[in-house]
């Protein structure tokens, strides 16, 4: 089990009087489920995925990540969880427009305190993974937004984390790219990797191996286990050869240096 | 290292935006860095010319209540011993003390040395052998004074420039004959100083301080001069110090010592018929404290512009206010970014550290380019209105401190505002 939301209930204040968003989410995620959640904007999704990446602690609830209990701990220590357990993606990339797609991949290892020459390794050896080895030194604003959001996975996935969360993460490409990203997630999610991605597209939560539907802050049951066949054959448009750099998911996903998945 | 790095960053992507933030700093800085090396620039100027450039020579006289000893005028002095060559050893062992030489000297000589009918209105000293090159000065003509001149008491006598001008006018002054007390001497050299220093003067005061009016100098070997004047005349002491720093030290050392040994006070019975008069009481050797008088003469000057320092200040101040602000703006533009950072694992003492670094650095460089600025601007006015200006090293280091210290104290408020930010309010706003 990587992560246990027990009863989880958020509320926002406004003005004086709370305003409910989530309402009671029970939901159990296995090491190496690919999960979608789907469901209409302002039904609570964004503020579930929050949740879930310790961004925002829940009002009531528990919340187990790996076995700890998530709600008590400070600041710093949620700092920690986020840079070590969790990797992020989101709908508009949120890259640092001023770095390099080197420095950018490298910057949460730099939180985690590793050293710049295994930084610059590691970053490198991450965009190599997600096929823009050729894009080291290019900055955000050089890059198409298909390859923006192959650097943000490649950033998310650098530190290893138990957890890729996703928010919507094609909802900012057209078709071709937004595919060519739920390749990589195919492939992450076929090599072990545990991810949960947010999206209201139908043909985008069709990737994942369980959709869950959230409607007005409560969650509903995941429909059955998708065969892993069922992926969607290629289409054209995605004219990078995708299988050379699937492989180096592996090497992307290759041993922790931690204890994480001793466990599991 | 990463935050600076960035901060560089930073301030070169905003290059417009960080200049005009960076302006008060500047002209704070600018304007602190031009009054301190003016008033340096004076002070120096004061020093050097009291003290004379690298001479480093202080004069030690023997004084009666607080005036010089002028054998002109009175009788030899009761009580106060004539200085052996034994003691010389001793002195030039005293700290801060290179050298020293013994010397007579007499003023106001109208009515003594002529040359042919035109009178010496200078001074005339008895030198020993090392006085020339205690006292900074070099042969420019003719020879100098020999050892057969001091063992045989030879009536020759070298003259300073000054001299040869107020008395030789057009000829040629070696061979002439000059007129010492109805006895003649022979010109045998002429003298010119080593170091030829010339103090700046700026108004009347400074001519009348600094200027020699004088006549010139007429010097024969101290052995000689009991021919024309008397036996045993208080000498004075040229004191070569070590350096232009140990010159109070140096004088004081030798006055002291000389004060100690020569004067031998009421019980003195060295000349026994005079001894019982009350003329003994008051004498002592002292030296010039020319280091004291400018170090008065520069405290004049730093207090009016302490108060400029102060007033300077103030734009310091408006200017980390200025930098306060454009930080609070940055803060907030950069809200995203900041909640990114959180959201890779960034903690909070990291955002706050990488806001304050990028003020410091803001400021450092502000007051980086306001000390050059401010050079500038000292040269400038030294060429413009002749006020002398010397850079201080330390000014400079506390400039660029300071102006940095006022990031770190501008830059706290918004620094602790992003690293408050909530991750998820941060990235929500887009």
């Amino acid at each position: 089990m990587i992560l246990e939301l027990r009863d989880v209930c958020k509320d926002y204040m406004r003005g004086k009087s709370p305003v409910p968003v989530l309402k009671d989410v029970n939901l159990q995620v296995e090491e190496g489920d690919y999960i979608a959640i789907m469901g209409p904007s302002g039904s609570g999704k964004t503020t579930l995925m929050n949740v879930i990446g310790c961004l925002d602690l829940p009002t009531s609830g528990t919340y187990l990540l790996k076995g700890q209990d998530v709600v008590n701990l400070t600041d710093n220590q949620l700092a920690e969880i986020r840079n070590k357990r969790i990797g992020f993606v989101f709908q508009n990339f949120y890259l640092l427009p001023k770095m390099t797609a080197l420095d950018n991949v490298a910057l949460p290892l730099l939180y985690a305190g590793v050293s710049l020459k295994e930084r610059r390794s590691r970053a490198k050896a991450a965009l190599e993974a997600v096929g823009l080895a050729d894009r080291l030194q290019f900055y955000p604003n050089q890059l198409s937004g298909g390859q923006c959001q192959r650097v943000a996975i490649a950033r998310a996935m650098v530190g290893k984390p138990d957890l890729l969360l996703a928010d919507e993460p094609t909802g900012a490409l057209d078709t071709a790219a937004g595919h060519q990203i739920m390749e990589i997630f195919r492939g992450l999610a076929d090599r072990g990797m545990t991810i949960l991605m947010i999206t209201h597209e139908p043909s985008i939560a069709a990737c994942a191996n369980r959709t869950y539907h959230i409607l007005d802050g409560r969650l509903g049951d995941g429909d059955k286990p998708r065969e892993p066949e069922a992926k969607t054959p290629e289409t054209g448009g995605a004219e990078e050869n995708l299988a050379d750099f699937l492989a180096g998911l592996d090497q992307l996903l290759g041993p922790k240096e931690d204890d994480a998945h001793e466990e599991g | 290292m990463e935050n600076i790095r960035l901060a560089f960053q930073g301030i070169w992507g905003h290059k417009l935006r960080s200049i005009l933030t960076m302006l008060g700093i500047i002209i704070g800085i600018a304007a602190i860095i031009t009054i301190v090396s003016t008033i340096k620039g004076t002070n120096e100027q004061i020093k050097q010319n009291l003290i004379g450039s690298g001479n480093n020579v202080v004069t030690v006289q023997l004084y009666q209540s607080d005036y010089v000893y002028d054998m002109q005028y009175s009788s030899l002095p009761t009580g106060v011993r004539p200085i052996a060559e034994t003691q010389r050893a001793e002195l030039e062992d005293l700290p801060g003390v290179d050298k020293v030489s013994f010397y007579l000297a007499r003023t106001n000589l109208m009515d003594t040395v002529f040359f042919r009918d035109t009178a010496f209105s200078g001074k005339v000293y008895g030198i020993d052998r090392a006085y020339f090159q205690v006292a900074g000065y070099r042969l420019a003509q003719g020879r100098g004074f020999l050892d057969s001149d001091y063992e045989n008491s030879r009536k020759v006598v070298i003259v300073d420039r000054k001299a040869v001008q107020s008395l030789f006018v057009d000829e040629d002054p070696v061979g002439q004959t000059l007129e010492i007390g109805d006895e003649a001497f022979t010109v045998v050299g002429v003298v010119e100083e080593t170091s030829q220093f010339t103090p700046t003067i700026d108004n009347l005061n400074d001519y009348y301080l600094y200027t020699d009016t004088s006549g010139g100098a007429v010097f024969l070997p101290d052995a000689t001069w009991p021919v024309v004047f008397q036996f045993d005349e208080p000498q004075s002491v040229a004191v070569r110090a070590e350096s232009t720093d140990d010159m109070t030290r140096a004088g004081k050392a030798v006055a002291d010592a000389l004060t100690a040994s020569q004067i031998t006070g009421q019980t003195g019975g060295v000349t026994a018929a005079e001894g019982e008069e009350e003329g003994v009481a008051g004498f002592s050797y002292r030296s010039e404290d020319l280091l004291e008088q400018a170090q008065q003469l520069q405290d004049m000057s730093s207090a009016t512009n302490n108060q400029l320092i102060w007033i300077a200040s103030i734009s310091l101040v408006v200017g980390g206010i200025g930098v306060m602000n454009i930080m609070l703006v940055s803060v907030t533009e950069r809200t995203s970014e900041i909640g990114l950072k959180k959201a890779l694992g960034a903690k909070r003492r990291r955002i706050l550290w990488q806001f304050l670094t990028e003020a410091a650095a803001l400021t450092c460089l502000g007051g980086i380019l306001g000390v050059l600025a401010g050079i500038g601007m000292a040269e400038l006015i030294s060429q413009l209105n002749a006020i002398p200006v010397a850079v201080s090293v330390p000014a400079i280091v506390i400039a660029v401190v300071f102006s940095t210290l006022i990031g770190v104290v501008f830059g706290l408020l918004p620094a602790v505002k992003a690293a408050n930010l909530n991750p998820i309010d941060a990235l929500r706003r887009d």
